[in-house]
């Protein structure tokens, strides 16, 4: 896979956030540099805004308060930025024909479609797939498919929200190469989920949520070896965080 | 010959008046399906797609209209194309072309309303994956009616089925003159209330067919949009 140059976009940036959802804070002063290099995990319990966080860095949730730049500026359009989400959706059309759909929506050209397709299938091993309907892949198919489509924008920001939930162990390890693969190739990752396991894994960065304020972030090794707070030392050592 | 023998005899032999009423009812009523999907697709999508002041009534009202009463239908056109009317001018009462205008605005509603929710609840199916695809409001549109193409089709089979069906708006607007504006319907209403029921009942088995070849149609293209477009 080719390279993307490091986009505008890098460094996301945070300041103060807010997201409401009517009374209720669904994101809370969250402050916070996302640079490039290794992928940035959040960790979290349910609900603790994770989802919320991707959604406002990728740019399809306006703050409530306080303002998101990318590379700097507001207002980018996310046309260098892709999402997977947790429960993604395939489109009516055949395996080959959600690539296509995404390259022609990111407008690439139409003489190098199939090539780029067939690379991108092949890239999340779903070759020889092409034509059959999309939703009838399994789950761990789809979610490779849908990483395909995210990737055929060519970002230079991957944001992945729980891209392993309810994945055997066997598709989470493919899912899990492929986004190894990604961000080696200078792709920024930024990834949701509530697996320590997949989080000691793949994260150059952690940042830890709850109740929708960052407790905690910096580098991995660093916050699983000694974490500086109560709340993510309970929540290392399993306890429920309510 | 029994009337029933003698309604089939008329089918098996070709009948040019029997045939002719029912190659009439096929083209009005078609060719008003055709109007009312150009107008009916595009609006249920409009509404779809788009919040305003006052959707909520405006969708309560477009589900109402598909119960529409066809003497209603056929009552208002004929106002409006009648000689004092203010359509009365192009001389279009009695014609093939009020039938199909009565008809368009009888079906019209039946698609809207159907394109409308079809579309609204694929459109919150897609939306996130379109919004992050940063996709235009153009393609967003062309997206969502290719993909909900074949429950559109079948709300298309159900808005002909309705305008094959009815006989009071293009009784009231075609006049059921022989040879130029009887249809299936008027004919059957005609020839029944005459006591001529061999024609009536011809014509009724024709209907009754094309009912069914249109449910099966809208059958088979349910089946074959889960299998190609799971």
């Amino acid at each position: 896979m080719s390279i993307p140059a490091l986009g505008p976009d890098i460094p996301i940036r945070l300041f103060e956030v807010d997201v409401l959802a009517g009374n209720v804070t669904i994101l809370d002063r969250v402050s916070i540099s996302i640079g490039a290099g290794a992928p940035t995990v959040l960790i979290g319990a349910n609900g603790s805004g994770k989802t919320t966080f991707l959604r406002a860095a990728m740019g399809l949730i306006p703050p409530s308060r306080g303002r998101i730049t990318w590379g700097g500026r507001e207002a980018v359009p996310p046309t260098r930025r892709a999402i997977l989400f947790q429960r993604p959706v395939m489109l009516r059309r055949s395996v080959a024909g959600n690539i296509v759909y995404a390259l022609t929506a990111a407008g690439f050209p139409r003489a190098q479609l199939e090539q780029r397709t067939d690379e991108l299938l092949s890239l999340v091993g779903l070759a020889g797939l092409q034509a059959r309907p999309a939703r009838r892949l399994s789950g761990g198919e789809q979610q490779r498919l849908a990483l395909a489509r995210a990737l055929a924008r060519h970002p230079t920001v991957l944001f992945l929200d729980e891209p392993t939930a309810n994945l055997d162990p066997a598709a989470t390890k493919a899912i899990e190469n492929i986004v190894q693969e990604v961000s080696a190739g200078g792709v920024k990752v930024v990834m949701a989920t509530h697996d320590l396991g997949e989080a000691r894994r793949l994260a150059g960065d952690i940042v830890f949520l709850h109740r929708g304020g960052v407790i905690e972030s910096g580098p991995a090794d660093v916050f699983f070896a000694a974490p500086a707070t109560d709340d993510a030392r309970r929540f290392l050592a399993g306890e429920l965080l309510i | 010959m029994t009337e029933n023998a003698s309604a089939l005899h008329l089918i098996l032999t070709g009948d040019p008046m029997l045939f002719g009423i029912v190659r009439l009812s096929l083209a009005v009523s078609l060719s008003a399906v055709l109007f009312a999907a150009l107008i009916g697709v595009p609006l249920g999508a409009l509404i779809a797609l788009t919040q305003f002041r006052g959707r909520e009534p405006v969708v309560v009202v477009l589900n109402a209209l598909m119960g529409l009463p066809p003497v209603v239908v056929g009552l208002s056109v004929f106002l409006l194309l009648s000689r004092s009317g203010p359509l009365g001018s192009l001389g279009l009462l009695f014609t093939p072309e009020a039938m199909v205008m009565a008809q368009t605005v009888l079906v019209t509603p039946i698609i809207a309303a159907l394109a409308r929710q079809t579309i609204e609840d694929l459109w919150i199916e897609y939306r996130d994956e379109l919004d992050a695809m940063d996709v235009g409001p153009v393609l967003r549109v062309r997206t969502l009616i290719w993909d909900a193409r074949f429950s559109l089709v079948t709300a298309l089979l159900a808005g002909f089925g309705r305008a094959a069906a009815e006989v009071g708006a293009i009784l009231i607007v075609g006049g059921n003159i022989e040879g130029f504006t009887r249809t299936m319907t008027t004919a059957i209403a005609l020839e029944t209330s005459k006591g001529e029921l061999q024609l009536g009942l011809g014509l009724g088995i024709v209907l009754l067919f094309i009912i069914v070849l249109i449910n099966a149609m809208a059958w088979g293209v349910r089946r074959a949009g889960e299998h190609f477009a799971a």
